[in-house]
């Protein structure tokens, strides 16, 4: 228990300790410019014509943001090709894909799969993702709740075949639900065994099969993904393969908080522009107080999720020791918050927010589905009820 | 251009050097108080001449760390609360250079208590509609102020109380106010306790027969109060919700530590509570750390709204959750007899008083009510209900 105490008193006793929640001049200038891509090249009118299509990802929209904007480089050194930036940069850009509800793999290939890779040195992935050449993908379903602690991966470990290169290992088997698979060129995959590894696969290459699913949230897609004997590289071993998992899974779950935000945001912007303008019994709907109170308290829940998703961004950029807390915070506060904006678009727009032409259903979706991928609000406030100190009842 | 870290290391020295010319084992406390004003640490924010250094409020904790660490005694800040945090600030944009001059010092040390006299039976959500007048006098230099304010906290212990009366009854009500800070010792003053639902009486109702304010004591123009009073307002907002405290500070501290204390008296369902409330706490301690950083010095927004509404809800439930946790003990009360606290204070005594006196959180202030409304109108914009109050001269309201 003495590291939970370290970890409830860390920043919080020394009035100098609390990090600037605000967004820099800098963080807001990067803001501006993927705003003004994402409001040119994806509206969510453009977004809902894309899931009328079939769902996939907007390639085009990836290479603008990713190599054109530079923000798939976000978090990599500048040795390496990236801009040496931290995860405050990485979230502003997570607030604004969630804002247009953009079909980009952002979160899973410049946050988690980059992440994942950024403690191995690996100059040759890490270049090409820096660039926007390369586009990766962590090889675990999309709903895992960081910190899970398991030692079954789904993949199995076989050994290699004539021909391979040193180290190369045979990998088969099934991950289901993963995000950002689809759009990949890398996987990166754990395979069961000890010590843990972390391979590298061609997701392109004989043997790799991606399944696309009906995802709930069309704007995300998920496939299965099965390996049948393909050759995996290994990129980190042992303890360090199982920190850069439990990386990329905590700083996805971080940086997706700062993407519900963005949601929750545009949800009441949206909410609040139309019961400006929808007139019944001869007034704007948003003068009745009724509403007026439900818009309050959503602002009020946005505003806070805000703080939370700054504060686990900052956290996740310094490395604090209270990172855990922070993510875990922010994720419960912004998936909770994200869902509430959502349904109350849906619900004060009346009957054309119950209608398929209408965004907001993008919305809810993205909202809802994200809130409960890397962990539901519940799995993490239950985390933190342990790392806090909050113990359950003994035997429940 | 020195670093934030450089101007509190700064900071710190000046308060060390104060503390080697006086001693504060060796001094009166109320001296050393003084000259802690005087040498510009007693809230470094307010300008050079008034008890500050026009810095950035988040140097004063450093300031107050270096102080208390040498055992200097403090200006008891819970005990002069509403001085601090409505009356000062609301004095500092709208006073004269000399109400300054002669008001903050001594609000600042303590030696003069402040309250608040906004309330009317008649006035509660609708401020505006208040019914006190003020009269000015014949030859012009002062005022005569009759009326009733209610729901006074402390004005038993007050020297001075913000008074908003109307002045101009032909015009609508929110023209017709003007602002006054009132000396509470006087014979046309009265304060009657008014005991509360938890049986004390940290409030009051406060009677103005012919009270005397001279019109130096005028803050701000004639027919602006409504403009001054949502200075005072805004603060008021800001000091219940918004105030600094440590992770586990204030009411969540007290349900965490109860649990902690109490295994035997865990269930499921209070386990999803504590863990709830204890997020939603710290998410609100982080977004009050955000919005401090935020205010530039000066009157903060109506954005302060969202921290008092959720700082009520939070003190209700979680004083509602450790009430339940407490078992049979949560049956019993500490006592009911009549009190009259010299300060206000939301987390002391038991359970009991901590559940009875946060109903008040959502009343006091501004109700919860009324700061949805102005986070709706102000904040997003949204257009008012149709009314019929605000074009008519307020003596032709109904009443």
């Amino acid at each position: 228990m003495t590291t939970t105490k370290d970890s409830r008193a860390e920043g919080t006793t020394s009035a100098g300790a609390m990090p600037d929640l605000r967004y820099s001049d800098a963080e807001e200038q990067l803001r501006a410019v993927v705003r003004g891509l994402l409001a040119d090249r994806s509206p969510l009118t453009a977004v809902l014509a894309r899931v009328d299509a079939g769902g996939a990802d907007d390639v085009p929209l990836w290479r603008a943001l990713a190599a054109d904007l530079g923000c798939a480089g976000l978090l990599i050194d500048e040795s390496h090709g990236g801009a040496g930036a931290s995860y405050r940069e990485a979230a502003v850009v997570a607030e604004e894909t969630g804002k247009a509800a953009a079909c980009v793999p952002y979160l899973t290939s410049a946050v988690m799969a980059t992440t994942a890779l950024l403690g191995t040195g690996d100059a040759d992935l890490l270049g090409g993702l820096a660039s926007g050449q390369l586009t990766a993908a962590l090889a675990i379903g999309f709903a895992t709740m960081p910190g899970t602690d398991t030692n079954a991966w789904p993949v199995r470990i076989g050994p290699p075949e004539d021909g391979d290169a040193p180290g190369v290992a045979r990998l088969s088997g099934t991950v289901t639900g993963v995000a950002g698979a689809l759009a990949a060129d890398v996987l990166l995959v754990p395979g069961d065994g000890v010590p843990l590894r972390l391979y590298a696969v061609d997701a392109a290459g004989a043997g790799v099969t991606r399944t696309p699913l009906v995802a709930l949230d069309a704007t995300r897609p998920l496939a299965d993904v099965t390996l049948d004997g393909v050759p995996g590289r290994p990129v980190a071993t042992g303890a360090d393969a199982a920190r850069a998992v439990a990386a990329a899974l905590t700083a996805g779950a971080g940086v997706l908080a700062s993407e519900l935000f963005g949601v929750a945001e545009q949800c009441l912007g949206m909410t609040v522009s139309y019961v400006k303008e929808r007139h019944q019994f001869a007034r704007p709907v948003g003068s009745f107080q009724a509403l007026k109170h439900r818009l309050a308290d959503v602002w009020v829940a946005v505003t806070q999720a805000r703080a939370a998703a700054r504060y686990a961004a900052a956290c996740l950029s310094t490395g604090d020791p209270d990172t855990p807390v922070a993510v875990a915070l922010a994720k419960a506060a912004a998936g909770d918050a994200a869902v509430l904006a959502a349904q109350e678009c849906v619900q004060l727009h009346g009957g054309i927010g119950f209608t398929w032409e209408h965004p907001a259903h993008l919305l809810l979706k993205r909202a809802k589905s994200a809130s409960m991928a890397l962990g539901t609000p519940d799995r993490h406030r239950a985390a933190l009820a342990a790392l806090v100190d909050l113990p359950p009842p003994s035997g429940g | 251009m020195l670093t934030e870290a450089d101007q509190a290391a700064g900071l710190r020295q000046q308060v060390r050097e104060f503390l080697a010319g006086h001693d504060p084992a060796a001094m009166p406390r109320l001296e050393f108080l003084r000259a802690r004003f005087d040498a510009g640490l007693a809230w470094v924010h307010y300008p050079a001449g008034l008890g500050g250094q026009g810095l950035p409020r988040s140097f004063q904790a450093a300031v107050d760390a270096e102080f208390a660490a040498a055992g200097a005694p403090d200006n008891n800040p819970a005990r002069i609360g509403i001085g601090l945090g409505m009356a000062a600030p609301t004095i500092l944009a709208y006073g004269s250079e000399e109400q300054k001059q002669r008001w903050l010092r001594p609000l600042w040390t303590g030696e003069e208590v402040w309250c608040q006299l906004f309330s009317e039976p008649g006035a509660g959500s609708d401020l505006a509609g208040l019914a006190t007048r003020a009269v000015r006098d014949a030859d012009g230099d002062g005022w005569r102020a009759s009326g009733q304010k209610v729901w006074t906290s402390i004005a038993h212990a007050a020297r001075w109380g913000l008074l908003l009366a109307r002045t101009d009854p032909d015009v609508p009500k929110h023209a017709g106010l003007t602002y006054f800070g009132l000396n509470i010792d006087q014979p046309g003053v009265e304060v009657r306790p008014l005991r509360q639902l938890t049986g004390e009486a940290e409030f009051n109702e406060v009677f103005l027969t012919d009270a005397v304010v001279p019109d130096t004591d005028r803050i701000g123009d004639v027919g602006e109060g409504w403009r001054v009073a949502q200075a005072t307002l805004m603060n008021e907002r800001i000091a219940i919700g918004g105030g600094a405290m440590p992770r586990e500070g204030g009411m969540v501290g007290l349900a965490a530590a109860a649990w902690r204390e109490h295994p035997q008296a865990r269930t499921p369902g209070l386990h999803d509570r504590l863990i709830r409330l204890w997020a939603d706490a710290e998410v609100a301690r982080l977004a009050g750390a955000r919005l401090r950083q935020q205010l530039a010095a000066g009157t903060p927004g109506p954005e302060g709204s969202a921290a008092k509404v959720v700082f009520a809800r939070l003190n209700q439930e979680l004083s509602a959750f450790e009430l339940e946790l407490a078992g049979a003990a949560g049956l019993t009360y500490d006592d009911w007899t009549l009190r009259r606290p010299e300060s206000l204070s939301f987390f002391g005594r038991g359970p009991g008083y901590r559940y009875l006196r946060s109903r008040g959180n959502s009343i006091e202030g501004g109700t919860s009510e009324i700061l949805r409304n102005i986070i709706a109108e102000r904040v997003l914009g949204l257009p008012t209900e149709p009314r019929t109050d605000t074009r008519v001269a307020w003596k032709d309201l109904p009443r």
